[in-house]
């Protein structure tokens, strides 16, 4: 790791103001989590780390008007404890626990889940996120067992490493960034993208900007997340589906977004539709699990998770629907 | 006089007590110094560039840049014995190594120093034969060993190459002083370790002085330094300073040893009443760049009447081979175990009476042993109410399922010597250069030094972990306990029969009629004419008593042997949906002579589980075909499995006066065999379809299920 200079700063403006407005200068710091294995993987050598940890401004929970709003510090042990997300948000609390490690979640915050850096083994070997050797990504002809199944027509390969996002997404999440231009608000479904070169990043929001909260409206949509996992925690997932709709006699409203099996978040109108108009049973779930898979195109090594797209999908409905 | 004999059972206080170990809390609190806490005045750091490429020739290499760095002390670059640079096979290969003031300092030099490289080509497929290492070992006639079968089974099974990854890595503190060499190395050898590095620092065995108080982890990885260990030495005596040197976690996994891939064929040949006519296998596989050779097959059932078996092996750009917790046994195990288990499922014939059935042609050692522990684990597991013929039909997603497997060990103590200080006041000592690997051998020295004299625990001070006490083997072959417990033993009892002959006379009885038992020495069947051991030691005068004792003892009495069996029992449950594999129980069965502490043993059993369960489901080396890169060099894709993955586990050892009579046996192996075998023939159980390559993961799983038909 190379030696870097730690900033401390305790408002948002003043964060800003340190954040250079070029990718990899300058890195802000929330629990570390990711950010210090990235540093230490030579992933990212940054001059400068903005830490968030003394910004009072983005702690905490509270409701307001009609939604809630979570600051973008907030520990991931914090928000699954909180009453509110509990009993309205039960796709945020698998997401949260699932992580298996109290280490983790009692460190890590929600706006470092949702920009965590991907997982992708030939980024993390040094090969950029696209995985390129010699003018070629390696990773169609690699080992992509644990790559992306939709959007994957390349260049990027990876998956999103957020099982925060898929929830907040399907429950129709925004987030506020701050930059030196002031505010704006990105809902969570925009915040991700796909880079088409290796020196762009795969977020939608500037070098200098600060994620500050996330708000999620307090609708009453049934909503749960089910993961599928190898091991009980200290891991990412394999797949994820995050449902969340209106339950009514029949259901509307419906959104299904799949983690860690493209690029970004990915979000499934297929299933979605599969789902709406229908009562919520067995082979309504088992349909919109059906209807998610449309479209998956396996490398050559993962095609095991387009079987276990259907299955999430259908167990996460039936889960929200519990 | 006392003998050094174990004692009859009902003369036992210490030797099978569930003696919690002693390293216990110095490990928990933190008190326990490991090579890594070593930290000599004035050290310097060295860090290792490492070749990013399967396999290159190194061109040049400029350190200039590196050497100029302010901080940095020496730049060492591998050259092989001509002075050329080596060709670098494997991902992790040393291109040099740096010392430095600081370890961020020692890092950023090395990315200062440049290496050209030419490319070679890049083999990692193990799984098909590639190039091959030599000439194929092969023993039997292919062409008649399945004369006679009326029918035949035939399955394809394997196992990649894995790490031991150990969570101390590799590495070492070393420091010249006054011309002699201070070393403090991670090692499971620490009477033999200098030896590895005498080259290195140009001095006699005797002036190389190993420390080894703690250690975490070797599986059969740490007995040498190393190249790493050589370079250490080499930068402190060309420096003069204290240098560390400890492998990372990446360096660790790539090049600090790998236990061998297995893939092959195998065919049993059977009557249809279960009765097995022949075995024939065809195994090949890599260990890096050495040779290779799986000569265990067919596992355990050695007597088959008609046996074919063949190995090759391939070589690969792959990391090279140590070995690893009972060499080539869990690869044979697996092999043969699943094909026995998809012998019996081709006949419709239970596995634990097929087995049963043929333990006829197992080893004539063992085969009364592994009849009763199968019938022990079944017990266990409760297989009479759940076993159901392959493939459980219950209705769901959730299938659950029961494996088998058997093992077959030696375990018989290696070489040790031990010296024994009974001091004037009573107090003991005991100083073996043997090394504690974290299983407890500190504990069990003191308890059968205890035991032999008759005094409490506490009375007794061990010391192990240098290369100045008297030489004991290395940790290696499950061969310690039996080592250090025979020493210990010959050494109290000489000790002991001094103190004897010296109270006898004022006993009035001769030395032979004396006992230590309860703090007494006193005479046998007459406990009243006695005095206290700290009287006893009075005799001593000033002068504290040492006596050194062996294995194998001087007057040939045999306190260790070998040849173990043992069994375990799987139960898992599969979600044919996901493919997601979930230990439930796990049994395992084992027999092991006579337990110095059972705890202890136990613990080596769950230990051995714990690697088995982990290697059956998620272990393995991951590496790019066209880089030679691997892939996984860290703990999140390198999977251990988490105490919430390893389900119940339940250990019986095998006891009584028929096994205790053995003597001791050592067990850190054998438990650690079975595990793959069980775990993979209960998901075949589970799923009714067999998964043939380890670890099942869901992805194999999944597509075992699929080519199956069954989803
Ligand atoms: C063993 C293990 C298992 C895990 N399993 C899972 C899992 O199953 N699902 C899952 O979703 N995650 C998982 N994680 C990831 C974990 O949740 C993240 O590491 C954590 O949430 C990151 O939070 P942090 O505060 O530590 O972020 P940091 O490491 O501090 O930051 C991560 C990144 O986000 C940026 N960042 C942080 N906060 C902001 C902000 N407010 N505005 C702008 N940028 C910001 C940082 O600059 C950095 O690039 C796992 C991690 C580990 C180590």
């Amino acid at each position: 790791m190379k030696d870097f200079e730690y900033a401390n700063p305790t408002s948002v403006k003043a964060a800003v103001d340190l954040l250079s407005d070029s990718w990899g200068n300058t890195e802000v710091l929330a629990g570390g989590t990711d950010l210090i294995t990235s540093m230490k993987q030579g992933l990212t050598e940054p001059t400068r780390l903005v830490s968030l940890k003394n910004i009072k401004k983005l702690q905490g929970i509270s409701k307001k008007k009609g939604t809630l709003q979570i600051g973008a510090a907030t520990t991931l042990s914090a928000l699954a404890a909180n009453g509110d997300v509990q009993q309205h948000f039960p796709a945020l609390v698998t997401a949260i626990e699932g992580i298996g490690s109290a280490q983790m979640i009692n460190v890590g915050t929600a706006g470092g889940d949702l920009f965590q850096r991907p997982r992708c083994w030939y980024f993390r070997q040094g090969y950029g996120l696209l995985g390129v050797y010699e003018g070629k990504s390696l990773i169609p002809e690699g080992d992509n067992r644990y790559h992306a199944i939709f959007g994957n027509a390349g260049p990027a390969y990876y998956v999103n490493p957020s099982s925060l996002a898929p929830a907040l997404i399907a429950l129709g999440a925004s987030v506020s960034v701050v930059g030196d231009g002031g505010e704006r608000e990105i809902k969570v479904a925009d915040l991700h993208t796909t880079p088409s070169n290796t020196g762009q990043r795969e977020f939608s929001i500037e070098p200098n900007e600060i994620a500050v909260a996330i708000t999620i409206p307090m609708n009453g949509l049934k909503n749960a997340t089910y993961e599928i996992r190898q091991r009980r925690g200290l891991d990412w997932p394999l797949v994820t589906a995050s449902v969340a709709f209106k339950a009514g006699s029949i259901v509307s409203g419906t959104n299904v977004v799949l983690g860690h099996v493209a690029p970004v978040p990915w979000r499934s109108s297929a299933a979605s539709a599969a789902l709406n108009g229908k009562f919520v049973n067995a082979a309504a779930a088992a349909a919109a699990g059906e209807a998610a898979t449309r479209g998956a195109a396996p490398l050559s090594k993962n095609g095991y998770k387009v079987q276990q797209v259907k299955v999430a999908v259908k167990r996460a409905i039936l889960a929200a629907n519990a | 006089m006392a003998k050094s004999a174990w004692p009859e059972a009902n003369r036992r206080k210490q030797i099978g007590a569930r003696i919690a170990r002693h390293d216990g809390p110095p490990k928990a609190t933190g008190a326990a110094r490991y090579a890594y806490d070593m930290n000599p005045k004035g050290m310097l750091f060295a860090k290792m560039l490492q070749c990013p490429h399967g396999h290159a020739k190194v061109i040049s290499v400029d350190a200039s840049a590196a050497e100029a760095m302010p901080g940095v002390a020496m730049v060492l670059v591998e050259k092989d014995k001509d002075g050329e640079f080596p060709a670098t096979t494997f991902d992790g290969a040393i291109i040099a190594t740096v010392a430095a003031t600081t370890e961020e300092i020692a890092e950023e030099a090395l990315s200062a120093i440049e290496v050209e490289y030419e490319m070679r080509e890049v083999i990692t497929n193990d799984r098909e034969h590639g190039l091959v290492s030599g000439r194929a070992a092969e023993t039997g006639d292919a062409a008649t060993v399945m004369d006679g079968a009326e029918v035949v089974s035939e399955g394809y099974y394997g196992l990649p190459t894995i790490t031991h990854c150990c969570l101390e890595s590799h590495g070492q503190v070393c420091e010249f002083r006054d011309g002699e060499l201070y070393i403090w190395p991670s090692t499971q050898n620490v009477s033999g370790y200098a030896g590895s590095v005498r080259t290195a620092a140009d001095l006699p065995n005797e002036k190389i002085h190993v420390d080894v108080q703690y250690m975490g982890g070797g599986f059969g990885s740490k007995f040498t330094a190393g190249p790493w260990g050589t370079a250490c030495v080499e930068i402190a005596k060309a420096t003069g300073k204290p240098v560390k040197l400890m492998l990372d976690r990446a360096q660790e996994l790539k090049s600090a040893g790998h236990r061998p891939s297995n893939f092959g064929t195998v065919k049993i040949g059977l009557k249809k009443d279960g009765t097995i006519t022949g075995f024939h296998s065809d195994v090949w596989g890599t260990n890096g760049q050495g040779r290779f050779a799986q000569r265990a097959m067919p596992y355990c059932l050695k007597e088959i009447p008609n046996i074919y078996t063949r190995s090759q092996g391939i070589v690969t750009n792959r990391g090279s081979v140590q070995a690893w917790r009972a060499p080539n046994h869990p690869q044979a195990a697996y092999l043969t175990m699943s094909a026995l288990e998809d012998a019996a499922a081709k006949i419709g014939m239970d596995a634990l009476e097929f087995l049963k059935k043929n333990l006829v042609f197992g080893d004539v050692d063992r085969k009364d042993y592994w009849a009763e522990e199968l019938d022990i684990a079944a017990e266990m597991i409760g297989y009479a109410s759940k076993a159901h013929p392959r493939g459980d039909k219950t209705p769901g997603n959730i299938k659950r399922g029961i494996g088998i497997s058997f093992h077959l060990w030696g375990g018989k103590g290696g070489a040790s010597a031990c010296d024994l200080t009974i001091n004037p006041t009573g107090t003991v000592g005991a100083k073996i250069g043997s090394q504690d690997l974290g299983v407890g051998t500190r504990t069990c020295i003191a308890q059968v030094a205890a035991e032999t004299l008759g005094i409490p625990i506490d009375m007794i001070t061990v010391e192990i972990g240098r290369n100045s006490y008297p030489a004991s083997g290395a940790s290696g072959g499950s061969t310690t306990i039996g080592g250090i417990s025979t020493s210990t033993r010959d050494a109290a009892t000489k000790a002991l029969n001094v103190i004897m002959a010296n109270v006898a006379p004022g006993l009035n009885v001769a030395p032979d009629k004396l006992e230590a038992w309860d703090g007494r020495i006193q005479e046998i069947g007459n406990p009243s004419n006695g005095l206290s051991w700290q009287d006893a030691c009075k005799s001593l005068g000033q002068m504290a008593l040492t006596k050194q004792g062996s294995n194998p003892t001087e007057d040939g009495t045999e306190l260790t042997t070998a040849d173990v069996g043992g069994v375990q029992m799987a139960e898992v449950s599969v979600d044919i949906e996901t493919g997601i594999v979930t230990m439930e129980n796990f049994v395992a069965v084992q027999d092991i002579g006579l337990i110095i502490n059972e705890k202890l043993a136990e613990s080596q059993v769950h230990g051995a589980m714990i690697m088995g369960v982990t290697w059956a489901l998620y272990e393995e080396c991951v590496y790019d075909a066209t880089t030679g890169k691997m892939l996984n060099p860290d703990m999140e894709f390198y999977q251990l499995a988490t105490l919430g993955d390893i389900g119940n586990f339940q250990v019986k050892l095998m006891d009584g006066e028929k096994y205790q009579s053995r003597g001791v046996i050592g067990i850190g192996e054998p438990p650690a065999i079975s595990p793959g075998a069980a775990i993979g023939n209960a998901v075949a159980n589970a799923i009714g379809v067999r998964v043939p390559e380890l670890p099942l993961t869901p992805d194999r799983v999944l597509q075992a299920l699929n080519e199956g038909g069954m989803v």
